[in-house]
């Protein structure tokens, strides 16, 4: 038996396919995710991400601790706002990628629960010289409210103060109101709101969002969400071995003057001698892309000239299948993928596929 | 639960068989589709195909992954489910009714009696 979050028996209850997700006990759909990803794209869902690792960083060094920590600059958004990163190895690899939330005198960050360990590992060995205090949350549930109408039946759940922070708050705010946090984040490319939440408040939120008609939504729609939003995934995407230049992470990489963030020298090193890009890739016929699928940029012959698909499914939105795939600089036009033994044409695109609910691809 | 009907052939890779005079009507069963979740697409073998016991046929795909469909009996392939082209869901909805996959003119009907009963392939899935 794995972990399990405060909504096991609601998930249970409701039909859920429980599977084990980094060492959870996850529900991956509730008997159709294709389903559940369209409520998502066109009305409203919910997802327990309780399993997600939260981690408060405090003290008088927590700013410049964060700032050798992350790729991304904790300086570059004003307090009540949420910030995008990678944190890094020395080889410039990531370590995860996770969401950082600037309070007014502490930061809170929620990263991958399966690389839970080696993140507080990393983050404890970094942290000396610096005045800061790392505590990890584990009481705390999340649970994402996304889609279309998903702010507006939350809101009409809530009042006062919560209320208003659902109605009003703009994408990558937060508010914290009372013990809750509610921020203006997601993973499907939908309006909505993450709330985090002691995790004894959870079964009756979700009951009443159910209620209210928000469909209970798996980690399978949660893929599919993600992939046509042009969202990473850690260890799909990106890993240890993949810095954020080669993963479309690029714009998360702040090279502002002297700070000497860890992975810098690497990251720096591997922009002057060039790298893949990843991108992403439309399959024009039928069939279904998958991870690790080979790709054949058509530009010569030999490793150099091929590419990988680090995610791929099939696009409930599109009719199609979609991929991110790790190319050559450069790659555009039409690749070939090659799935059991054939090659199919693939025309290489720029993600997001699709965003609140609209196809958005450019052509690369 | 899911459903096995009595009349029909397994195989443990959840194929089943419908015998029809020579001819093998094949498909996955319900257990089968169940645990692929939604499927999206499906590769099916050529009319005229000559398939082996055993041989690979086909795919199956559903949004989150692909699975082999296996030839259960030899024989040439006579016709193929068209329809499963543009709606693949057709095996997730009727497992074994519309969502059949591929006809097999059987080279000896033999080969039927080593495949599972119903009641032996309900014990392979309780022991899964």
């Amino acid at each position: 038996m794995g972990h399990r979050t405060p909504l096991y028996d609601e998930h249970v209850a409701a039909g859920g396919k429980m599977v084990d997700f980094g060492g959870w006990d996850m529900p991956i759909h509730y008997g159709s995710q294709i389903e559940e990803h369209h409520a998502v794209r066109q009305d409203a869902g919910m997802f327990d991400v309780s399993h997600m690792t939260v981690v408060d960083v405090s003290g008088t060094g927590a700013r410049d601790y964060l700032r050798r920590l992350l790729a991304n600059d904790v300086d570059s958004i004003e307090t009540g706002r949420a910030l995008y990163s990678g944190m890094l190895n020395e080889g410039g690899g990531v370590i995860d990628d996770l969401i950082v939330y600037k309070g007014d005198k502490d930061y809170r960050l929620v990263v991958n629960c399966a690389t839970r360990d080696t993140d507080l590992e990393w983050m404890e060995q970094q942290a000396g010289g610096f005045a800061v205090d790392i505590r990890e949350r584990p009481e705390l549930a999340m649970i994402a409210v996304q889609g279309p109408r998903a702010r507006a039946q939350l809101a009409a759940l809530l009042d006062g103060e919560r209320h208003d922070a659902v109605e009003n708050l703009p994408a990558f705010a937060f508010a914290d109101c009372g013990d809750w946090t509610i921020a203006g984040t997601g993973y499907t490319g939908e309006d909505g709101v993450e709330i985090i939440l002691p995790g004894h408040h959870a079964v009756a939120l979700w009951k009443q969002l159910a209620d209210a008609g928000v469909r209970p939504a798996g980690l399978g729609a949660r893929d599919t969400l993600r992939l046509e939003a042009g969202m990473n995934l850690y260890g799909n995407d990106m890993d240890g071995t993949v810095s954020p230049l080669e993963a479309a992470m690029g714009w998360t990489v702040k090279f502002n003057e002297g700070r000497d963030f860890i992975g810098r020298d690497a990251l720096e090193r591997q922009k002057e001698k060039g790298h893949h890009r990843l991108v992403g890739l439309v399959l024009e016929g039928k069939g279904v892309l998958r991870a690790h699928q080979k790709v054949i940029t058509g530009d010569g012959e030999g490793a150099e000239f091929e590419g990988e698909i680090t995610s791929g499914t099939f696009s409930p939105t599109l009719g199609k299948s979609i991929a991110l795939a790790r190319v050559p600089a450069g790659t555009k036009g039409q690749v070939q993928v090659e799935i059991r033994k054939k090659h199919l044409p693939a025309q290489v695109v720029r993600p997001p596929f699709v965003r609140n609910g609209k196809t958005v691809y450019k052509p690369l | 639960m899911s459903e096995i009907p009595a009349e029909l052939r397994y195989r443990t890779s959840h194929e089943w068989v419908r015998v029809e005079d020579d001819v093998a009507v094949v498909g996955i069963t319900d257990h089968a589709q169940d645990a692929m979740g939604d499927l999206v697409y499906v590769e099916l073998p050529e009319v005229g195909q000559v398939l082996a016991t055993g041989e690979e046929a086909g795919v199956v795909e559903s949004v989150k992954a692909a699975s082999d469909i296996y030839a259960p009996v030899s024989g040439e392939v006579v016709a193929i489910n068209d329809a499963l082209e543009d709606e693949p869901e057709l095996v997730n909805q009727e497992a074994f009714g519309n969502g059949w996959l591929f006809k097999i003119k059987m080279a000896d009907p033999g080969e039927l009696k080593e495949m599972l009963t119903a009641d032996q392939y309900q014990e392979q899935l309780d022991s899964e």
